[in-house]
């Protein structure tokens, strides 16, 4: 158990996908425009993440080595497209605003890169922590650039205001405002690594 | 005149890089020299158009007619990757001049999320095939005309002194934010 736990922070802290191995940027950038979004991006990749690596390492030992990659690509595109379509039913609005980013988390390095590194090789309670550590770090990395990005932007975090909204600047939930944040961000990841 | 509006809106107002967030992977890793920059971009077009075509077409004419729509996901990576394997076997075959110009390139392609962001987005928008054409071409062509002004700003970036913490990729994606912020000007140009 003390194991499973080591992974679970492994994958929070140490080999955080977003700051630390840098993977995976482009929902990291494209669905912070608030909180809430990156949040429910967050938690879609991780339900992913945890499945993917599930299966995976159940079928390592049955999937020839040459065919393994596309074959770990239609296991992570069948929960993509669960996650999809649950979305779609459900959270109508949440799944019109995060919009083509749920189709693309099969693309998401993060996803192939554990089944690659960690689910290939390790069994299957070892790989469920993995991928909800992993998983978790990705949430936790984007629900905070989102609130930044929404406090600064709009004055609001989770929609919950703090200061008035035409004092924000509106550039930071635009496109440049991704970017500059998550380059600061990362800066002071590293920052506080170093000391 | 709507192909050439539609080129415009793709490569300045709606770049596929810097207001959609499609492809950063491949704008922040192999945006360190102009050259590598080059290569990849021409590499992006040839499968971005080429996969757009088979994708469209799978779509309209397997997919739609069977009722299939939800197994989208799953037939455009796979149709993708295959594409990519194929793409490498003929160039190293057809043309290794070209092959070695854009070979290294190729692999990385399949998780390029612009490419499958692309062929959804056809779809999405209700595209005919002409017009898929023309909106694959103008993305990729954004996309190049991005990750070369982006490399030729990093070339740059790298003989100027920037605080410790900030060295890397911090200060590449603060850079790419003012670049983003640049094309944000183009705003309003089409509608």
């Amino acid at each position: 158990m003390n194991n499973n736990l080591k992974i679970l922070v492994n994958g929070l802290i140490k080999e955080n996908p977003t700051f630390v191995l840098m993977l995976g940027m482009c929902p990291t950038l494209g669905t912070t425009s608030s909180a809430i979004n990156g949040m429910s991006m967050g938690l879609a990749t991780t339900f992913v993440l945890i499945c993917s690596n599930l299966v995976i390492s159940l079928i390592k030992n049955l999937v020839p080595d040459k065919v393994r990659i596309p074959a770990y690509i239609v296991v992570i595109a069948a929960f993509v497209t669960m996650v999809e379509m649950l979305m779609q039913a459900y959270v109508p609005a949440l799944y019109a605003s995060l919009g083509l980013f749920i189709p693309l988390i099969v693309v998401n390095c993060i996803v192939l890169g554990r089944a690659e590194s960690f689910a290939a090789k390790n069994g299957a309670i070892p790989s469920i922590f993995d991928g909800l550590g992993i998983g978790l770090g990705f949430t936790v990395a984007l629900t905070l650039l989102g609130s930044i990005r929404e406090l600064l932007g709009t004055g609001k975090i989770f929609d919950f205001a703090i200061y008035p909204e035409n004092c924000g600047m509106l550039l930071f939930v635009l496109a440049p405002g991704a970017f500059i944040a998550l380059g600061f961000l990362i800066a002071l990841v590293n920052k506080l690594r170093k000391s | 005149m709507e192909y050439i509006l539609m080129f415009i809106a793709a490569v300045f107002v709606n770049n596929i890089v810097l207001s959609q967030f499609l492809g950063i992977c491949p704008f922040l890793g192999v945006s360190k020299k102009v050259s590598t920059a080059l290569g990849m971009s021409g590499a992006v077009a040839f499968v971005l158009v080429l996969a757009t075509i088979v994708t469209y077409l799978a779509n309209s004419c397997i997919l739609v007619p069977f009722g299939l729509e939800y197994l989208r996901t799953i037939t455009f990576i796979l149709i993708i990757a295959a594409l990519v394997q194929m793409v490498e076997i003929v160039l190293k075959k057809a043309s290794p001049s070209l092959y070695q110009a854009l070979g290294v390139f190729l692999p990385l392609i399949t998780t390029n999320c612009c490419i499958l962001g692309v062929a959804i987005l056809v779809i999405q928008k209700d595209f005919n095939l002409p017009q898929s054409v023309v909106f694959a071409f103008s993305n990729a062509i954004g996309f190049g005309f991005a990750l070369v002004l982006f490399a030729g700003l990093r070339e740059q970036l790298d003989f100027s002194e920037t605080p410790k913490a900030m060295r890397g990729m911090p200060i590449a994606l603060v850079t790419a934010g003012i670049l983003a912020m640049a094309f944000m000007g183009f705003q309003g140009l089409v509608k």
